[in-house]
């Protein structure tokens, strides 16, 4: 028994001390994507505002976000018109009306960065998150700011950089700063997790 | 005596001189092993078409290539290598394995022309309300997921036109992406797609193109013995096909040969008998294929296998000159005298039987049917007159009357069998009425010589890639390029009413990359001048989060594409429309063709009726089903030849009626022929063997060899029983026969299997029933 019940003590422990650590110790990067590993799929929703030079207001879109761990997550666009987009491995699928679009995400290396970071951010899997991006984490658990900035100049020369911010073990919002000074807000908010 | 002999010398001078004209017939002649033979004489506009298409078409000159084995970045590293260097080769037109090649290229291409090729430009779409919606569109398509990649499109084009086009273009189901390269659907096969610059039929080109890709794949860096190459495509089906007929034919020869050989050195007992035997049979040989030649310009590889077996049956001749006559000169004369005229008699009904294939519309059976008659007249000609003289003086061959004797007494017994003969005759009879509705096969995929592993291999390979299989074609004619492409226009709305109604999933134009010069004009005329454009644009924008300002590179774009020139074909090179257009508009004999491919909804067959109906008000427009017509083809072709047989059943039994003026005796002698034709029908029936063309050639092979027999079986005055030695002749002669077909029963070239299995045992069947049927002298009945 002591065995198998092992693993699961050592689990306890480590979230335990994690909790007890979060009110003061700053945040390690290991620590968030440990913690943001522990949701394999997780649902939400969220309403996104473009700020794009080219026009005087920004663009309020709103839907639902759907991720399973580890590398398929889902964008629903409800308002203002319907469309998605689903990222599957490497397969990226966009729908709008009746015309469907399926990309490789290494041929579009500007928009894999972006919904990479995401999904890896997700994920928790910093590793993907590193071969992207250079990681800067502030704050504590409690509350914790997250700045991708691309490694790569050919992601860079679209995405300045990406600000992830977050409460405890969930991603509240997504900043993604453009090189050509738009920007785009993301806010997203948990729902019930579907399974 | 010197008469004769002058005379045989004379012979003997003119055949040297015909066959040094058939060897220099035959040294010039081309030989091919192409669909050529398949194609019709006189065809329709369908027809011509489906011949067009299946020489130099657009699917003809596709290869599609499959890299299996070893792992999936392995394969998709041997893609690229091999892409990369074959791109460079100028064999092919196009090499596709999902690496973005051209796409700069061809986004520049759309970018700078999209005013003359975007079908939603029209000059609603630029007045103010019309600019309004779109750029309502465009914001919210700013907002999108894909909202990034278009934004920077936005100033130059706000209406979308582009994304209109890239639309378009992407409609097509595109292969997935292992490691940067297409793969199958299961993952376990990296494909490529090759367009060969040459056409399709031109055999040599297509091999050159195969080895070309080949050895890029052995020379590739990452080449490694677990990966294995494999190729498909109509140019791949007419290399492996020619190297198949070739290996066949050259092997089936020798084989026959030998065994033909062996076979009458065991009855001769001596080789100046068999290389006097095979005088006639290389002269019938040579005859045929320089016949075959003058008549048609070209010699089918299948002609010549036919041409291999046909060995089997001129050999009959010298067999029957030696066997039937005794072992001197002077009754070699006697043997002319009394044998020569039932032999004439069989090469006659030989050849009426043949002539009918000479009629056919199908260029392959009438080959056969010259090749046959000009082959039977030589070998004969030359047992006749030259054979005897060349014969020394003290010619004998081993004495073989033994033989000849037991055939005697066997055939005096064959009588018992008329009963049981009658039974399994009435049993066949039965066999082929209840069997008649699946007696034949009449899709033309039967008489391919491409085997069935190959199919199915071209089969997965097609539906992992998408490749088109143009089976549904629309094709406009007209006198010029402008007329064409205008007409193509007007099918391409009609189709698209037939996309959204869901019963197409699409369809290709060249009009949607090269519209017409009126079409390019009526969209440079939507656009307004300027200042108009810019007075609408400031109403447009009204309510939209946008202003107007940001839009000026459109009205200096706008204004540019109103007096751009208009597109012509050459300004798509270096595209990879141009590959498109290419195929799909073809000049030909000084008319224009526009090919429109339909593509069919996903698991469902293209209902042809509602699109032939929507398209019939149209003049020269055709709905072709590729498939259809050539079944239909070949159907009319086999239905034919059924006609051409029975014609030429008819003409046999008219040369008898004229010959013995006995409509009884004539009976006589067809009812074994028939009998063996039925019972050899039935057979083929019973063992699931569904009869194609060449079994019906064969049929026809078993009358005219089995005439022979026939006729020696026949005698005006029944006391006369037929002599040990002319039986033994006979059961040398339907040996040989065997021998030479039987082994194109084992060929994996489907029409000549069928001529084997039909013909050797059709031939044994006719001797048997020749005997069985015979009528009995009155010496053997009275003494039985």
């Amino acid at each position: 028994m002591s065995r198998l019940m092992r693993p699961y003590w050592a689990a306890a422990a480590l979230a335990l001390v994690c909790s007890q650590a979060a009110d003061a110790a700053p945040l390690s990067i290991s620590q968030l994507m440990a913690s943001l590993a522990q949701h394999p799929q997780g649902a939400a929703t969220f309403s996104e505002k473009k700020f794009i030079a080219m026009l005087d207001e920004p663009v309020v879109s709103s839907g639902e976000l759907l991720f399973i761990a580890p590398a398929r997550l889902e964008k629903r666009t409800l308002k203002p018109r319907p469309e998605s987009m689903v990222l599957d491995g490497d397969t990226l699928t966009l729908e709008r009306g009746q015309r469907k679009h399926v990309m490789q995400l290494r041929d579009y290396p500007e928009v894999a960065g972006m919904i990479e970071s995401i999904r890896a951010t997700l994920a928790g899997d910093r590793q993907a998150l590193e071969r992207v991006y250079q990681l800067a984490l502030d704050g504590n658990s409690e509350r914790w700011t997250l700045v991708l900035t691309p490694l790569d100049p050919k992601v860079g020369a679209v995405i300045a950089r990406i600000k992830m911010a977050g409460v405890k073990d969930e991603v509240r919002s997504v900043e993604i700063f453009q090189a050509d000074g738009d920007r785009s807000l993301m806010t997203i908010e948990k729902r019930a997790s579907p399974q | 005596m010197i008469h004769p002999r002058r005379r045989g010398i004379a012979a003997i001078v003119l055949w040297l001189i015909f066959l040094l004209a058939c060897a220099g017939i035959i040294s010039r002649t081309h030989f091919t092993t192409d669909l050529s033979a398949f194609l019709p004489r006189a065809p329709t506009p369908e027809q011509q078409l489906l011949m067009d298409q299946l020489r130099d078409g657009l699917a003809s000159r596709l290869i599609l290539v499959g890299i299996e084995g070893a792992d999936a970045p392995t394969r998709a590293r041997l893609s690229r290598q091999i892409a990369q260097r074959l791109r460079a080769d100028r064999t092919f037109v196009s090499v596709n394995n999902g690496e973005p090649v051209n796409t700069e290229r061809d986004r520049i291409f759309l970018f700078d022309n999209r005013y003359l090729l975007s079908p939603a430009v029209s000059p609603a779409r630029f007045s103010a309300d019309g600019l309004h919606a779109a750029l309502s569109d465009s914001i919210d398509l700013l907002a999108s997921p894909a909202g990034l990649l278009v934004k920077s499109l936005l100033p130059r084009d706000p209406t979308g036109e582009m994304v209109q086009l890239l639309e378009q273009l992407n409609s097509g189901t595109q292969p997935k992406l292992v490691e940067g390269a297409w793969a199958s659907r299961d993952g376990t096969r990296a494909l490529m797609l090759m367009q060969t610059r040459a056409a399709g039929s031109d055999t040599d080109a297509q091999q050159r193109a195969m080895a070309a890709i080949r050895q890029a794949f052995d020379q590739a860096a990452s080449a490694t013995p677990s990966a294995r190459l494999v190729m498909t495509g109509p140019g791949v089906f007419s290399v492996t096909s020619r190297d198949t007929i070739k290996r066949q034919v050259s092997r089936l020869s020798i084989i026959s040969l030998v065994l033909i050989a062996t076979l009458l050195l065991l009855v001769y007992r001596s080789f100046s008998a068999l290389a006097l035997g095979l005088l006639p049979v290389i002269s019938g040989a040579l005859a045929g294929i320089a016949a075959v030649s003058l008549g048609f310009g070209a010699v089918h590889g299948i002609t010549l296998g036919f041409g291999t077996a046909l060995i089997g049956e001129a050999v009959d001749y010298s067999i029957y000159l030696f066997v039937q006559s005794e072992q001197n000169r002077a009754d070699h004369q006697n043997w002319i005298e009394r044998f020569w005229p039932t032999i004439r008699l069989g090469v006659l009904t030989s050849i009426a039987g043949f002539a009918s294939l000479l009629l056919s519309g199908f260029p392959g059976l009438a080959q056969l049917g010259l090749y046959a008659i000009a082959g039977l007249i030589a070998a004969a000609m030359v047992t006749r007159f030259v054979l005897p003289s060349l014969l020394p003086a003290h010619f004998h061959i081993h004495d073989v009357s033994g033989i000849g004797r037991t055939l005697s007494r066997a055939v005096q017994r064959a009588a018992a069998l008329r009963w049981p003969a009658v039974i399994v005759l009435l049993a066949a009879c039965a066999i082929v009425v209840d069997h008649r509705a699946t007696l034949w096969n009449d899709t033309i995929a039967s008489l391919s010589p491409v085997s069935q592993a190959d199919v199915e291999l071209d089969t997965r390979l097609r539906a992992d890639l998408g490749a088109p299989d143009v089976r549904y074609l629309v094709v406009v004619s007209g006198a010029n390029q402008e007329s064409v492409l205008r007409a193509s226009e007007r099918v391409s709305t009609l189709l698209q009413t037939q996309v959204e109604q869901g019963r197409l999933a699409g369809f290709e134009s060249p009009s949607r990359y090269l519209p017409s010069m009126a079409t390019q004009r009526a969209r440079q005329d939507s656009l307004p001048p300027r200042l108009l454009l810019e007075t609408r644009l400031a109403q447009a924008v009204q309510g939209l989060p946008v202003r107007a300002q940001v839009f000026t590179p459109f009205l200096a774009d706008t204004a540019a594409a109103r007096s751009q020139p208009l597109l012509q074909a050459a300004d798509l090179e270096q595209t990879s429309m141009a590959m498109a257009v290419d195929a799909l508009l073809i000049q030909q004999r000084g008319q224009w063709r526009a090919l429109l491919p339909l593509t069919a909804p996903a698991g469902v067959s293209i209902n042809a009726d509602p699109i032939r109906a929507a398209l019939s008000a149209m003049p020269d427009v055709l709905f072709v089903d590729m498939k259809a017509e050539s079944d239909r083809l070949y159907s009319g072709y086999l239905h034919e030849a059924i006609v051409l047989s029975l014609g030429g059943l008819v003409a046999i039994i008219g040369l008898l009626l004229v010959v013995f003026r006995s409509p009884l005796r004539v009976l006589r002698i067809i009812a074994p022929l028939a009998a063996a034709v039925m019972t050899v029908t039935a057979g083929l029936s019973v063992l699931g063997q569904q009869m194609i063309i060449l079994h019906l050639v064969g049929l026809l092979l078993v009358v005219a060899v089995g005439s022979n027999y026939a006729l020696f079986f026949d005698r005006l005055d029944p006391r006369t029983p037929i002599l040990p030695r002319t039986l033994a002749s006979m059961l040398f002669a339907s040996l040989t026969t065997v021998a030479g077909f039987g082994l194109l029963a084992f060929s994996k070239v489907s029409i000549l299997q069928a001529l084997g299995v039909t013909v050797a045992p059709g031939v044994i069947l006719a001797l048997i029933y020749a005997a069985i049927f015979a009528r009995q002298s009155d010496a053997e009945s009275s003494r039985a």
